[in-house]
């Protein structure tokens, strides 16, 4: 499975007999999911706990005039009725900026809305009462009078002069902007045989997690101290963020994520409500459960993407790539997102375009607007989707202009997989990527040519099959050149502690999270592969800030690489420190000596020593009886974050086939394909899974999922009847491939595989679109790919 | 209308009496009353099947059902079907297939495809397909829960010959 690795003189403890590395084992602890016995927070009940129901703006933007509580407060089981102005005396706004995104600005967000709304769905009450039920009951009470003002929508207006600024104190309505230029672009377009222009639309869509966001705050003014119970994905970052801006110290602070139930960057922001949840539980003296419903959740869980992109690429007629042209747009509500930003999006955009592809020459603007719709932020491949649909979309049609293939003119304008280290244009660095390698085994997994030929047979017999093709890079392991450097106080790196029970197990506790992508049993296959014992002996403990050591958590795909590293690192001095013990116990030597199967048992033959549960005993309960001047140490930690790379690029390419019934304009998806490299696989069917679910993400981008506004702000679609996701019946089999490109920078060698799913998804099936509907001269670059798109693109609406 | 009313039903073999308001669902009523927390609530309104239970034998979304239409009635929860052996197999080849994630969706996913398996004892891939279009699942993608939903109907099947 592994490919040859950078330092072949260390032996690795990856390589160890019996290790879990790079094997298909079920991930511990799944039974109590099965059985309905998992902890999510919507499950959590705790003594004295009220219900929070937030009184939401009908408006999109409206200065609030008054609310009358009074009739509110006097209905059956009401703890208390909350006001903005109210809340603000117990928690400080904020501004969603970072230093690093130079001109980034923002206006001061509250946790309920003083004075005015900003967005539709924005808290502007709070209605505290003993069920949830009696909560929303009193919050139709709740008697708010509003003034509408004009609310900005449309983000390719938004800048313009006439068009009303949401924040007067910020001047205008941009938030952000971003200008590159790398290479002689001019030139290069000059020197182009072909110069293909066109833009890009992508439709605004959210996470849906089928457990919407849920959150218990719980105040114990005795203790003084606040335990948040919040299915977070990064449970330091809270901590941070609620002990600032409630006057505590981070001490004071506890913040415990059990089971979470679907994330994908939703969650690893921190929201308004649950910022006033928080608030209520200190204000009130007691806990305080907040559950979005359905409704808050598609109005209130950030939205992504969203985003209007003109693109340009220079061709050759002998198929090399000249440049890249981008001005993307983006619109990303009335704030921005606190504390990651709103901004990183289409910074990503600018960085990623053209990521693939040798090129060096390429402009980039990328304009991030206010408007009055829910805020945008990061969800899962943040950037990638668009920036890959912009690069493969102008691959493609500057291919159709020459009549080259679109697999042809990929290899001739791929990166070779022996260029590396090397940069991209935007000055992102590649210590080794596997673009013709991955593409090379695609093609044999698709039969392409077989594909060709059949598309072609039934084009015959008018049925449009396409195929599409995209090749996309990711970011993974981010080091602390993602938020650090730009104040943000979320941790870059991660840290592990592993020890030895009384009975020779081991007890890990580790800073990444778990939200079902497999974080706790790639920690164990780890830990029992490093240590030398079964998995089912190593118990991991995550999500819980009193008792994990420091660390960022599990996002940006980088729970394997920076988690995983930090586990290895402390097992291999737990192994060394258990070996020195078992040393002086059996008058040997440490080097003579290895750990098999939870035993401690001579490296020359196996011969079994003594069980590590034996030496635990000696260890803990008659020390007496080591030789003098020995103390084990039969725990270690260990952190690790990436230092010589700021990120940890993957690669790959996906394949989609599909059929487009031309008469109804409904797409059928018949197969798609996936080769990737994500370093050192800890365990195949995780990274596989990981893939696919990511796929499914991106190809309800491609074809469904759009938040639809209308021109007043009002958001027409926010229930699951009317917003659509991906279902079983409409989705494809995934087949998933692999090619072995380790980082040398850790000692593990993995890098992320969340989100490289999600990233070429909507690429390959917009290419392979275009590609069924070649016949009828047309081409379309929006998503989702409505049948009415499509059927209007054929002029058949 | 808001006079509690007294049910009585049977919830995983035991016998269940309680006072209930008219509008409590069935969903609430089994996590708030009974904290049988398995039955995971996700939309409210009938679309995305995580509060799937079996109700005489039928499967329902308890998030359309009130509470006291379950009156005389024999519910049965994913608790219940975990705990009498019902689905042992069906939730073995989800484990091993990584057929969950989040696992959120897991108890609904688990209960209507076991209603599937006991209709059709080789269901194709485009029958579990099918069957299981009224369970939403944000992580996986579906294709690992119809490779365990198959698994299990080849497996049922080979015991059975």
């Amino acid at each position: 499975m592994t490919a040859a690795r950078e330092k072949p003189e260390v032996p690795s403890v990856l390589d160890r007999p019996n290790s879990y590395i790079g094997k298909t084992v079920p991930r511990p602890n799944l039974d109590r999911l099965m059985q309905g016995r998992g902890q999510y927070v919507s499950d959590l009940e705790l003594p004295r706990m009220a219900h929070v129901v937030f009184v939401r703006s009908p408006h999109a933007h409206a200065k609030i005039a008054g609310i009358d509580t009074a009739v509110a407060n006097q209905m059956p089981g009401v703890v208390a009725v909350v006001t903005g102005p109210e809340l603000a005396a117990v928690i400080t706004p904020w501004v969603g900026v970072l230093s690093h995104l130079k001109g980034l600005k923002s206006a001061p967000q509250q946790a309920i809305a003083v004075d005015r709304a900003c967005w539709q769905g924005e808290a502007v009450a709070a209605v505290v009462a003993t069920s949830r039920a009696l909560a929303e009951d009193a919050a139709e009470a709740v008697l708010v009078e509003y003034e509408e003002l004009e609310a900005v929508t449309d983000m390719r207006t938004a800048l313009n002069p006439q068009t009303p600024v949401i924040h007067a104190v910020l001047g205008d309505n941009l938030a952000f902007e971003r200008i590159h230029d790398a290479g002689t672009v001019d030139q290069a377009f000059a020197d182009a045989d072909e110069v293909v222009e066109t833009s890009f639309i992508f439709g605004r869509h959210t996470g849906v997690t089928l457990e919407p966001r849920a959150v218990v705050a719980d105040w114990n003014s005795a203790e003084e101290r606040l335990t948040i119970y919040q299915g977070s994905q990064a449970p330091h970052m809270v901590q941070n963020i609620a002990a600032l801006h409630l006057g505590l110290e981070e001490r004071q602070v506890r913040v415990v994520c059990k089971d979470v139930g679907g994330s994908f960057g939703i969650k690893v922001h921190i929201y308004a409500d649950e910022m006033a949840t928080y608030a209520l539980s200190k204000l009130l003296r007691r806990p305080i459960k907040f559950v979005a419903d359905r409704v808050e959740s598609f109005n209130t869980d950030i939205h992504a993407r969203d985003h209007h992109c003109k693109g340009k690429i220079g061709v050759k007629r002998d198929g090399t790539i000249t440049a890249f042209e981008i001005d993307d747009l983006t619109g990303i509500g009335p704030y921005s997102m606190y504390p990651r930003t709103s901004a990183i999006e289409a910074n990503q955009v600018v960085n990623l375009v053209g990521g693939p592809y040798v090129t060096m020459n390429y402009r980039a603007r990328a304009r991030v607007v206010f408007q009055n719709k829910n805020v945008m932020c990061q969800y899962r491949a943040v950037g990638h989707p668009i920036a890959c649909s912009v690069t493969e979309g102008l691959v493609d049609l500057a291919a159709m202009k020459i009549g080259m293939d679109p697999v042809e003119i990929r290899r001739r304008n791929l990166i070779a997989d022996d260029a590396y280290p090397c940069a991209s244009p935007s000055g992102l660095r590649f210590e080794k990527l596997s673009h013709h390698a991955s593409l090379a085994k695609l093609l044999e997994m698709m039969d392409y040519d077989r594909l060709r030929a059949e598309q072609a047979e039934l084009r015959k017999r008018n049925i449009h099959r396409g195929i599409g093709i995209a090749s996309f890079i990711e970011v993974t392991n981010p080091s602390a050149a993602f938020y650090g450097v730009g104040g943000a106080k979320i941790s870059s790196q991660d840290g592990v502690a592993v020890r030895l029970d009384a009975q020779g197990s081991v007890i890990c506790q580790t800073s990444i999270t778990e939200q079902g992508q497999g974080s706790e049993s790639l920690t164990a296959q780890i830990v029992g592969s490093v240590l030398g014992v079964p998995m089912e002996r190593v118990r991991v403990i995550l999500g819980d800030t009193d008792n994990t050591p420091y660390g960022g958590g599990t996002w940006a795909s980088r729970g394997a690489g920076i988690g995983g590293e930090a586990a290895l690192q402390a097992t291999t001095i737990l192994r060394k420190n258990i070996l020195d013990v078992a040393a002086a116990i059996l008058q040997s030597t440490p080097a003579e000596l290895d750990i098999a199967d939870g035993a401690v048992v001579n490296s020359s033959d196996g011969t079994s020593r003594i069980e590590l549960s034996e030496l635990a005993r000696i260890v803990y309960f008659r020390p007496d009886t080591l030789p003098p001047g020995i103390q084990p140490e039969l725990m270690a930690t260990r952190h690790y974050v990436p230092r010589e790379y700021p990120f940890a690029f993957t690669n790959g390419v996906q394949a989609s086939w599909l059929e487009v019934d031309t008469d109804t304009g409904f797409v059928k998806l018949l197969k798609h394909w996936v080769v990737e490299d994500c370093g050192t696989i800890i365990n195949p069917q995780l990274v596989d899974e990981q893939i696919r679910g990511g796929v499914v993400q991106g190809l309800g981008a491609a074809l469904f999922e759009k938040c639809i506004y209308d021109e007043r702000g009002q958001l027409t679609n926010a229930n699951m009847a009317d917003y659509l996701v991906p279902m079983s019946g409409e989705m494809p089999d995934i087949d998933v491939g692999h090619v072995v490109s380790p980082t040398a920078e850790s000692e593990l060698g993995a890098k992320g595989a969340g989100e490289a799913g999600t990233a070429g998804a909507a690429a390959a099936v917009a290419n392979a679109v275009n590609d069924a509907l070649r016949p009828f001269g047309i081409t379309i670059t929006e998503i989702p790919l409505t049948p009415q798109l499509i059927l209007s693109a054929l002029g058949r609406i | 209308m808001t006079t509690p009313m007294t049910i009585s039903l049977s919830v995983n073999g035991e016998r269940v009496d309680a006072q209930v308001l008219p509008r409590l669902n069935l969903a609430d009523f089994l996590r708030e009353h009974l904290h049988l927390t398995g039955t995971h609530v996700g939309c409210e309104h009938g679309i995305c099947g995580a509060c799937t239970v079996r109700l005489d034998g039928e499967i329902v979304r308890a998030c359309l059902t009130l509470a006291v239409q379950a009156h005389g009635a024999n519910v049965e929860t994913i608790e219940g079907l975990s705990d009498n052996g019902e689905l042992a197999d069906l939730q073995r080849a989800f484990r091993d297939r990584n057929a969950l994630q989040c696992g959120y969706c897991t108890p609904g996913m688990l209960i209507a495809a076991q209603d599937l398996l006991k209709q059709h004892s080789e269901p194709s891939r485009e029958q579990i397909r099918e069957h299981l279009s009224g369970n939403y699942c944000r992580c996986t993608g579906y294709q690992a829960i119809i490779d365990a939903v198959e698994v299990t109907a080849r497996l049922r099947r080979s015991r059975v010959a």
